[in-house]
């Protein structure tokens, strides 16, 4: 790079490893947010997850049957397309492993979907071998609406928005389709160390 | 509501500073020459990326001010006091300067004459900078949608755009309606306070109507608001939101 922004020094940080930053991004110990609409607040006895699609019949969990199958709690930098990294966050929650344990399927991706109709897409090896979860904590708390409560998906090695807020399940399908911010111009994997942010990217 | 089409790969280019203008004590805009800009739609941002001599870099997302039909772009950033980046576009950069950005992106915040109205835009603090850029685009198109704009500010010194939000105010253009969170003028005939449900219920047009709405501001701030026209009954679908900043939690 030859360009210089004259008169530019930075603030670098040196309380965090600059070998857990993807570029272009810079650390916070706050929680920004992002999202495209009013927070939707479903209430937990009416709240459930399903995976449909290409399944033999798709599965349902209660939020209280959710509850009670296994749960890890995991520490996990995180990295939003935003600019903004956390590191060491802490969630809790149940691996996608679980859920699909014992679910035949052919299909070779996911489309996550949410309250509020929004939707995310994967290749389903990267929410499968301890790579996703299904979060609801965070922090040893509930995790709030606005953080996507009372459950979203958790996929912390590609950028955020693969971490659909609110989701109330996971589509599996043959077909690849892109999710929400997908259709807008955003990367259709988001690999952080990549610097996958946008199409082309 | 088609999605954009997806252009190729958005590259880095260099823009020129043109000018800087003085928008309130913290917040200056700039005025950009950019000899390969594609052309945007109101309410999209660009990423600037700032490099020091030794290569460490810095990236954030601004809003752009300006309609697609002004030409060029025109970004308007608030200092942050513990910012990185916004700090040296305020205080640092001078007319003459490059500044590296690579954009337009995001194509669901956007409003183009085709989506109608009735048009809803809130806004808190610098929020008001992507809905200034729709503003300017309706009014270059030629839209006759009902515009409204509310507009919570600290103080009214804090007010971006006052000029040119009264002008519009006067014209009948736009219904402007400015609220002052932390301090007003003794004569003072505007709103005083946060944006609550009261005023919501006064300002935003009645559910039936279906306003199109978009709110932009501090994350607080787009939470109350768009939880609010729930509340009141308007569609979440109609409702498009761009947060800043963090929860305030840990």
């Amino acid at each position: 790079m030859s360009f210089v922004s004259r008169g530019f020094r930075g603030r670098r940080r040196d309380d965090a490893d600059p070998a857990r930053i993807p570029p272009g991004q810079y650390v916070t110990g706050d929680f920004p947010v992002l999202a495209a609409g009013p927070t939707p607040h479903t209430p937990l006895e009416e709240w459930t997850f399903t995976m449909r699609g290409a399944v033999d019949e798709p599965v349902t969990w209660t939020w209280d049957e959710l509850q009670a199958l296994p749960s890890e709690t995991v520490t996990r930098d995180i990295h939003c397309v935003t600019k903004w990294s956390k590191l060491d966050t802490d969630w809790t929650g149940v691996s996608v492993d679980t859920l699909l344990d014992g679910v035949e399927t052919s299909a070779e991706y996911v489309l996550a979907f949410s309250d509020g109709g929004y939707t995310t897409n994967l290749p389903l090896e990267d929410v499968t071998g301890g790579k996703a979860w299904i979060a609801y904590g965070y922090d040893g708390e509930p995790l709030d609406p606005e953080h996507g409560g009372p459950a979203r998906l958790l996929v912390p090695h590609l950028y955020f928005w693969k971490s659909a807020k609110w989701v109330r399940g996971l589509e599996l399908r043959e077909d690849d389709k892109p999710g929400f911010w997908e259709n807008y111009g955003y990367h259709n994997y988001g690999d952080p160390w990549r610097e996958q942010r946008y199409a082309g990217d | 509501m088609a999605g954009t089409a997806v252009r190729g790969r958005l590259i880095w280019q260099l823009g020129s500073v043109v000018e800087l203008v003085d928008e309130t004590p913290r917040v200056k805009s700039i005025v950009l020459e950019l000899p390969d800009w594609a052309g945007h739609r109101a309410g999209q941002h660009v990423d600037v990326r700032l490099i020091a001599e030794d290569g460490y870099q810095a990236q954030r997302s601004y809003s752009i001010a300006s309609a697609p039909e002004d030409g060029g772009v025109v970004l308007t950033v608030e200092r942050l006091e513990d910012g990185e980046v916004s700090p040296y576009l305020v205080d640092e950069l001078r007319a003459g300067d490059k500044l590296e950005l690579r954009g337009p992106i995001g194509g669901f915040f956007v409003w183009d004459r085709s989506f109608g109205g009735p048009l809803l835009l809130i806004a808190g603090g610098s929020g008001v900078v992507p809905l200034r850029a729709i503003l300017r685009h309706r009014a270059a198109a030629r839209s006759d949608v009902p515009a409204r704009l509310l507009y919570s500010s600290r103080t009214l010194e804090d007010v971006i755009y006052g000029d040119e939000l009264n002008r519009l105010a006067a014209d009948d253009e736009v219904d402007v309606r400015l609220t002052l969170t932390r301090r007003w003028p003794k004569d003072w005939n505007g709103h005083r306070g946060r944006v609550d449900n009261a005023l919501l219920e006064e300002v935003a047009w009645s559910p039936d109507d279906k306003p199109l709405t978009y709110i932009c501001g501090p994350t607080g701030f787009v939470e109350a608001v768009a939880n609010g026209l729930v509340q009141l009954g308007h569609d979440p679908a109609r409702i498009r939101t761009e947060r800043f900043g963090a929860t305030g939690a840990g």
